[in-house]
């Protein structure tokens, strides 16, 4: 399973960003590889209008089956995911990456948007 | 003469103001009113005219045509509203992020993205002895406003140049949907009232103007309310006073149940006078 994390850093132990369009990272978690990749969303405090759908754009490329955030994405941001097959956890706002990470796996966070 | 009636708060008195001038002016003038505030348009409780015209109003949104599609990936990077995505050999046009720019539809090297109508809301004009009103009226969630209203201006540019007086009653806010609204007027009038919220918004609505670089005057309503703070800051500023409106319970009767104050109330009366006076001064 590959599975991308909002995120406020870039390791582990950082803060997830329950922010979904205006994440400063997306960490992309590829479970069989046991691999960790980083996106730096960074520049997207620039971006006027969109950046949901500017995130999304650049999830896509790692194709992850799970998202893990805080809010939610918005309707732009969700329409987009609804285009990739991906199952979207939310409520992960005020964990770490990795305190995300276990409650996903003993199944503590909530599905959808 | 083009006057947009504009506010940075809500419910400082556009409405109020705008149909009053605008009936004021028609008893010696050529008159258009127009009504821009097309989330919530409500010019038309006070003004009992005939209905002449009624049309639908759209915008253009371009249409992905994915089998001439060659998947080259310049329309997302032309869009400069984040508006167009593509996943692998798919593209996404998200509409509501869209500003009808037709960069997109103009540049792709294939023609796979011809514009395509989309509704916006409706127009309707009316007509009331020399008073000529529309009233543009988004449709029920749409988020858009700005294209209806600079389409709306566009109407009154071609149809009503015969009008001595164009008077628009402008969305609240200061942002995109107010500044298409005020941008094409002569002339600015900011209603606010004598109030820190209405003194905070009215400062708001000024810096606006000044970057529209948009020669305004502010009109006070429900004076009496509040303190002195707004007209402290109009003189600081060199900003004009052109009226102030009384607060009476008299006003409020009448605007609840859909009435013209210009006939029942001497004070609006006057104040419409010096509006006048001021803006034919200068003409």
């Amino acid at each position: 399973m590959i599975i991308a994390f909002t995120a406020t850093g870039t390791t582990w132990d950082a803060a997830i960003d329950p922010r979904f369009g205006r994440t400063d990272y997306i960490l992309i978690f590829d479970e069989e590889k046991n691999e960790m990749n980083v996106i730096d969303n960074r520049e997207i405090t620039n971006v006027a209008h969109g950046a949901g759908p500017q995130t999304a754009q650049k999830i896509y490329e790692y194709a992850p089956q799970v998202l893990i955030t805080g809010n939610g994405p918005g309707g732009n941001a969700a329409a987009i995911l609804a285009e990739m097959n991906l199952k979207i956890y939310v409520g992960a706002g005020g964990k770490t990456v990795r305190e995300a990470y276990d409650a996903y796996k003993n199944n503590e966070l909530n599905t959808g948007v | 003469m083009r006057i947009a009636i504009a506010s940075g708060k809500g419910g400082t008195g556009k409405t109020t103001l705008a149909v009053n001038l605008a009936l004021y002016a028609a008893e010696s003038f050529q008159v258009m009113l127009m009504d821009l505030d097309v989330e919530e348009p409500n010019s038309s409780a006070f003004i009992k005219g005939e209905q002449i015209t009624e049309q639908r109003m759209f915008r253009t949104v371009p249409q992905w045509d994915s089998h001439s599609c060659t998947h080259c990936g310049k329309c997302v990077t032309v869009c400069q509203y984040n508006a167009i995505i593509k996943l692998g050999e798919r593209i996404l046009v998200l509409p509501e992020l869209c500003h009808s720019c037709y960069a997109c539809s103009e540049l792709c090297p294939s023609q796979s993205l011809p514009m395509g109508e989309v509704p916006l809301g409706n127009m309707r004009s009316f007509v009331s002895g020399e008073l000529n009103f529309i009233e543009s009226k988004l449709d029920i969630g749409v988020e858009m406003a700005a294209p209806l209203i600079s389409q709306s201006i566009q109407h009154a540019d071609m149809n009503y140049s015969f009008c001595e007086y164009q008077f628009l009653d402008c969305p609240p806010g200061t942002s995109c949907s107010m500044i298409t609204a005020t941008k094409t007027a002569d002339f600015v009038i900011l209603i606010t009232e004598p109030t820190p919220f209405g003194l905070h918004d009215l400062s708001l609505a000024v810096d606006t103007m000044r970057h529209l670089n948009k020669p305004f005057g502010v009109v006070v309503n429900r004076m009496g309310i509040g303190n002195n703070d707004v007209y402290a800051y109009c003189e600081a500023l060199n900003i004009p006073v052109l009226a102030s409106i009384p607060s009476k319970r008299r006003i409020a009767e009448l605007y609840s149940q859909g009435k013209v104050l210009i006939d029942e109330v001497p004070e609006v009366k006057t104040a419409m006078d010096a509006i006048f006076c001021y803006l034919r001064g200068i003409q």
